[in-house]
């Protein structure tokens, strides 16, 4: 009865760790996998623990190139999406304008259609102006697909301001500029950086689109993708476990700053 | 930006055939108002009367359809708020909500180029009460400490005009009181003009020295509060401000200066310099009496009553206690629902539901106004408030 009794205390608790579980388990194999010394090609047994990859990341031909790449790519589309991302859904949240509507559901089309039609008829286009492959179709792409994210992002903050506290900053001596830094960047700057972390993310990872636009570049999800076929490197499980204690760093700095400055504040 | 000539008239607001339409629909009627430096304005009326547009035309957020605005001497109409030596204590406070308190009553200082604020913001913040308060972020503090704030951040800016905009809406009854008394108190010390829009009657005859009461856009009255309490011009200032007994009646005769009216056979005798309404024999006028002017007498009394004094037989409908008085409804012909307070200093046990009552006051206490209006206006605005 007690053990029924602990039990209800703790479901709650429970459920959140066994979820938490499901949701990490894919990291930790990931990292335990980079300490592997596989025998043969394929890293899908644990053999012996080393830190060969770990010592040398780049030892794989053209994966550290394809890593900068993506970098590259995903730090300008980044930029591009949400900086048109916030002004669109400062237009579409603030000014009433002809076609309001129809632009409000066409922007989240990008969202809703399949990605390999959208990657398919991008490449058409492509093709039809007679583009060349490569490094600027794939941003073009990315900064095109991570738009619908940020606007939603950054229009749910947006909506959710209110207009008063403009209207406050201009009585109180701010012009229109002063405004918009001081109070309005600063009071949207989490659904900002909610859509631009959520834009590098997906354009970091994307393959889809990514795969039919690149030409001949090769991005680091296409070197993933290519090279499982013929054998997986270490160094992969290396650079997905360093990217993820670099997110989780990031994450707890934030937490740890933004603590600090609560008890300053105090 | 600003000058701060203190010999000036520089907190005279002017607004002179200022209006607001938008689209189809008129917010604000043509308008001339001048509120003079140093005063406590009140505009008051419910909501969508045009009060608030009015304030936001001062304030340069929204911009007239007609009419000039001017400071003092200064047109600034064409000016941007940012321009305006005017500030806003907005209804919900709109304070910077990323800011703490510090910065926020630091902010227009700031902007105008000014780099040592401490000692001012702290001097201000000390004003309010708030000198404890101020790292901590507005959502932080209650709403009256929130309230304080927003008045700091404004009057720290020495505007020429503070404008408030229903500024204690969101507080409790007594929070309310405590702040009505507390603005009246730093109106009078730092001298500046307020411009305080309200919808709440009690509140705008406590503060203001002078209250304009609008509705439908119009200003309906403008004048002390109580002289706009004695002498209502309209139907809707007569029932917005308190309670006003209106019963229809038509001239009887004129005796000297007074016009002696007739209302379902009960004779009364109405001042002609209380009556705003044409005085022609056999027209129709409406009598209006507040409910803590009159007397209750049970019928049987009828007779101790004193000479000259309006008089009208009635039942008690209703009764309840609340305390300093007793308020009566009384059924009369002239008028169904009759409403008196009474004083509860010597309680008539027989004044109770069904008991025939006379109904009497000082004839000086009657004022008349148009008949031509509608007699209900106002009265559902005062509930809802």
């Amino acid at each position: 009865m007690t053990f029924v009794n602990w039990l209800k205390r703790n479901l709650v608790v429970i459920a959140g760790l066994l979820t938490l579980a499901y949701l990490l388990l894919p990291n930790v194999i990931v990292t335990v996998f980079s300490f592997n010394k596989p025998n043969g090609r394929f890293n899908y047994e644990w053999q012996q623990f080393s830190t060969d990859a770990w010592k040398d990341p780049c030892g794989v031909a053209d994966m550290c190139g394809s890593l900068a790449l993506s970098l590259q790519i995903a730090f300008w589309a980044t930029l591009g999406a949400t900086a048109l991302g916030t002004a669109i859904a400062f237009a579409l949240v603030r000014y009433r304008f002809r076609a309001r509507g129809a632009v409000n559901s066409l922007i989240f089309l990008p969202m809703a259609m399949p990605e390999v039609v959208m990657a398919a008829s991008l490449l058409t286009l492509f093709l039809n102006m007679g583009a060349q492959l490569g490094f600027w179709t794939i941003l073009i792409a990315h900064i095109m697909f991570c738009l619908s994210f940020v606007v939603t992002a950054v229009k749910a903050r947006v909506m959710s301001m209110d207009p008063r506290l403009e209207q406050a900053a201009q009585d109180l001596y701010a012009g229109p500029f002063q405004t918009f830094v001081r109070v309005t960047l600063p009071i949207a700057a989490p659904g900002i950086a909610a859509g631009a972390l959520l834009a590098f993310a997906l354009s970091f990872d994307d393959f889809i689109i990514t795969n039919f636009n690149a030409g001949s570049t090769v991005t680091f999800p296409m070197f993933v993708w290519g090279s499982a076929q013929r054998g997986t490197p270490v160094q992969i499980n290396v650079i997905g476990t360093a990217m993820f204690v670099v997110a989780v760093l990031f994450v707890l700095a934030s937490m740890v700053i933004g603590n600090r400055r609560n008890r300053r504040k105090a | 930006m600003k000058t701060t000539d203190a010999t000036d008239r520089g907190g005279d607001v002017r607004l002179s055939g200022i209006s607001k339409t938008y689209g189809s629909f008129t917010a604000v009627h043509p308008l001339d108002l001048t509120v003079p430096q140093g005063s406590f304005f009140a505009l008051l009326g419910a909501s969508g009367c045009g009060k608030t547009t009015t304030l936001r035309m001062i304030a340069g957020l929204e911009e007239p359809s007609t009419g000039t605005v001017h400071l003092g001497e200064q047109d600034v109409t064409a000016l941007p708020p940012y321009k305006r030596p005017v500030n806003t204590v907005f209804q919900s406070y709109a304070l910077f909500p990323h800011l703490d308190i510090f910065e926020n009553v630091a902010f227009g200082l700031r902007r105008r180029g000014i780099k040592s604020v401490k000692k001012q913001v702290e001097e201000m913040l000390d004003l309010v009460q708030l000198g404890e308060q101020a790292r901590k972020k507005p959502h932080q503090l209650s709403g009256g400490q929130q309230q304080r704030v927003a008045v700091a951040r404004a009057l720290i800016n020495h505007p020429k005009v503070l404008l408030l905009d229903e500024p204690l809406g969101a507080l409790d009854l007594k929070l309310r009181r405590q702040m009505q008394l507390e603005l009246k108190r730093i109106q009078t010390e730092v001298g500046i003009t307020f411009v305080h829009v309200t919808h709440d009657q009690e509140e705008a005859m406590t503060m203001a020295d002078t209250v304009a009461v609008m509705n439908g856009g119009r200003v309906e009255q403008l004048g002390a509060p109580a002289d706009l309490y004695e002498n209502p011009q309209t139907t809707f200032v007569a029932n917005f401000l308190g309670t006003s007994n209106l019963i229809e009646a038509e001239v009887d005769a004129r005796s000297g200066d007074d016009i002696v009216v007739k209302a379902a056979g009960d004779k009364l005798i109405l001042p002609g310099g209380r009556s705003s309404a044409p005085a022609t024999t056999g027209g129709k006028v409406l009598v209006g009496v507040r409910p803590e002017k009159i007397g209750l007498a049970h019928a049987d009394e009828a007779g101790s009553i004193p000479e000259g004094r309006n008089r009208i037989a009635g039942k008690i409908v209703n009764t309840s206690f609340i305390g300093v008085s007793t308020q009566y409804v009384v059924d009369c012909a002239a008028c169904p629902e009759f409403e008196v307070y009474v004083q509860n200093i010597d309680r008539d046990p027989r004044l109770v539901p069904g008991a025939d009552v006379v109904l009497h006051w000082n004839p000086a206490h009657t004022f008349g106004l148009d008949a031509a209006q509608d007699i209900d206006a106002g009265v559902a605005e005062e509930e809802a408030a």
